[in-house]
């Protein structure tokens, strides 16, 4: 039975010289994980980029049945002057899109007439164009999706409704985007 | 082959003086003696011709880096000056625009020469796995490079084509924007797209330096498909230099006419009038499609009605050919005495055009014009967003049904023992006068 001990004593002494192994493997992950990450990070969005938050627009320039694209961070966005009509048409109809929304929860209450979406097709990024499609809004050139006057989603491969961005209106006209 | 003894024998003094301290010389000679199949056809010469796309668009790149900016401002403005003004710019950039092209032709029939001839069967595999990557690291970089003139197509291309990784749920968003710089494609964007295409074809250098390994370690594949005896090794191989040599210098200038033919007289036939455009980020083009090497997997990627499901299908169908020495469960090498799988074959080269023709129309559009037709799930059946789905369905199976199975169940034809057997009478053995002249042609 003494032998064995022995041999246990033997295996505790290439433990501890394991635990160097590990330790020094440990350190070396480390330092290059530590390495890395600034390699990497670097290629997120810089300083500079960041600090194009918000925009301000006027929205005396739109007409009535207009619509103005702006530019806001790199991507345009649509604001539409929508005519009684097509307000009446969507207030008339129940929920829709993809998740279903109501036409209410995508404007301002008392600002029902001005639709703000990014013009992004939700699908690969196409900017859609108005007044074609089957549903009154928005029709994608790229790969056929329509949008209806709400911006929602209601046919072709497009997995969500046009995005409402973050606004608020900063006085009657105006609106802050971001 | 890995057993090729070195042959190399210094001669002037100088040369010994090298050898003993750096045999350079001594690696480049057994190197180019290389003993290598005698039967060889044409369908061989493509990787030397890759070699020199290769070479090409690293020169004619590294000339236009010199004249180009990456900068939104500047790239698309750059990139008419070059053509205006720096001295042989336009010659320089369609030789690179095109080269990419030629780059594609020639890497498309490398690889269906390899799935023809079982150049990926053991002791092959690493020699395709490698390749799979570079072909994968060459669509990556044309991709790039595609982007840096900032037009229209350039842009909207950089859209589409990001907004695939975007796709991917939980982490897509981050690494989308992590990927881009900022929230949309912009100026950030060119100027690592630039980057990226300039270190991406020295890694594509390096990996064909791991394909070549590889190659002269398992030794070259040849159209009957055996492993050549060693006692057959004299009579079935020539010295890679300079029977081989000079064969692929031949084919190089009979590519290079095909590549000067486009260069000088259609230079603009291969690309899209829109890229002509500047980039703006407000329009997108009515048709936006990608360049035609991009084609078939763009049709693989729309045929699948989920945005996400598309991505997965799309990459799977190149990640699909990094398995392919496992899928393919016959001990025949090649489909030159495998009658059933040939035929297969030739519907999968049939369907694989088909794919890249798909790619270029609408997916609504009718197949067959005015033909009377019905509603399916999502689309119309007569329209190429099913024949897209049909001949999906083909390349997948392909490789994941029809190879395991065929393989099991097919009748080879009898295969020679000797590569000199089909062409030579009594194999070779009496190298008479009559037939040897005819053997490269056939096949």
């Amino acid at each position: 039975m003494a032998e064995s001990v022995v041999t246990e004593g033997e295996g505790g002494d290439a433990t501890r010289r394991d635990f160097i192994h590990i330790a020094a493997g440990a350190a070396a992950v480390g330092a290059g994980a530590m390495a890395v990450w600034p390699l990497i990070n670097q290629m997120n969005p810089a300083a500079d980029t960041l600090a194009l938050a918000s925009i301000e627009f006027d929205l005396t320039k739109v007409q009535e049945g207009q619509q103005v694209v702006i530019k806001w961070q790199g991507k345009p966005v649509f604001v539409r002057y929508r005519t009684p009509a097509e307000i009446q048409r969507l207030a008339a109809e129940p929920q829709a899109g993809s998740p279903p929304e109501s036409d209410a929860a995508r404007t301002k209450e008392g600002h029902q007439q001005y639709l703000v979406v990014l013009g992004n097709c939700t699908h690969l990024g196409c900017v859609p164009t108005f007044g074609t499609g089957e549903f009154g809004g928005w029709f994608c050139p790229c790969h056929g999706s329509h949008y209806d006057a709400s911006g929602r989603i209601r046919k072709g491969p497009a997995p969500l409704n046009l995005v409402v961005p973050d606004y608020e209106y900063v006085s009657d006209t105006r609106i802050k985007i971001g | 082959m890995s057993d090729h003894e070195s042959t190399y024998v210094p001669k002037t003094g100088v040369e010994k003086w090298l050898d003993s301290r750096l045999p350079i010389v001594r690696f480049g000679a057994d190197y180019m003696s290389l003993p290598t199949p005698k039967n060889l056809n044409y369908w061989w010469t493509f990787g030397g011709i890759l070699a020199l796309c290769l070479a090409v668009q690293i020169a004619t790149g590294i000339v236009l880096a010199m004249h180009y900016v990456p900068n939104v401002e500047l790239a698309f403005a750059s990139v008419e000056r070059i053509m205006r003004d720096v001295n042989g710019g336009d010659l320089i950039r369609y030789t690179h625009a095109n080269g990419a092209s030629m780059f594609f032709i020639a890497v498309y029939l490398h690889m269906l020469r390899g799935l023809y001839y079982g150049s990926y069967k053991a002791p092959r595999e690493m020699i395709w796995i490698v390749g799979c990557v570079i072909f994968f690291l060459m669509i990556a970089t044309a991709f790039l490079g595609y982007v840096l003139p900032w037009g229209q197509m350039s842009y909207w291309g950089a859209e589409v084509i990001t907004n695939l990784i975007g796709a991917i749920p939980v982490v897509g968003e981050p690494v989308l924007i992590w990927l881009r710089g900022g929230p949309a494609i912009d100026n950030a964007t060119l100027n690592r797209f630039f980057s990226l295409h300039y270190l991406l074809p020295f890694v594509i250098a390096g990996c064909v330096v791991l394909h070549l390994w590889a190659l002269h370690h398992a030794g070259q594949n040849n159209p009957v498909g055996i492993l050549i005896p060693k006692d057959r090794q004299k009579k079935d191989t020539v010295p890679f230099h300079p029977y081989f040599t000079v064969k692929d210098g031949f084919a190089i200038i009979l590519f290079l006419i095909l590549f000067a033919t486009f260069v000088f007289f259609m230079p603009n036939a291969l690309g899209h009038a829109d890229n002509y455009i500047p980039a703006n980020p407000l329009v997108t083009p009515a048709h936006i499609v990608p360049e035609w090497y991009m084609l078939p997997f763009y049709a693989i990627l729309r045929a699948i009605p989920d945005k996400f499901g598309g991505v997965v299908a799309m990459f799977a169908a190149i990640g699909v050919l990094f398995v392919l020495p496992w899928l393919d469960t016959s001990k025949v090498r090649s489909m030159r005495y495998r009658p059933a799988m040939r035929t297969f074959f030739v519907i999968f080269v049939l369907v694989g055009l088909g794919l890249g023709w798909c790619g270029a129309q609408l997916p609504d559009a009718p197949v067959v014009p005015g033909m009377p037709s019905f509603q399916l799930f999502d689309g119309q059946l007569n329209s190429y967003l099913w024949l897209t789905r049909l001949f999906t369905a083909y390349y997948f199976a392909f490789f994941l049904i029809i190879m395991p199975i065929v393989g099991l169940k097919e009748t080879p034809l009898p295969i020679p023992a000797t590569i000199s057997e089909p062409v030579l009478p009594g194999g070779g053995d009496a190298m008479t006068a009559a037939a040897p002249a005819s053997t490269e042609k056939k096949g």
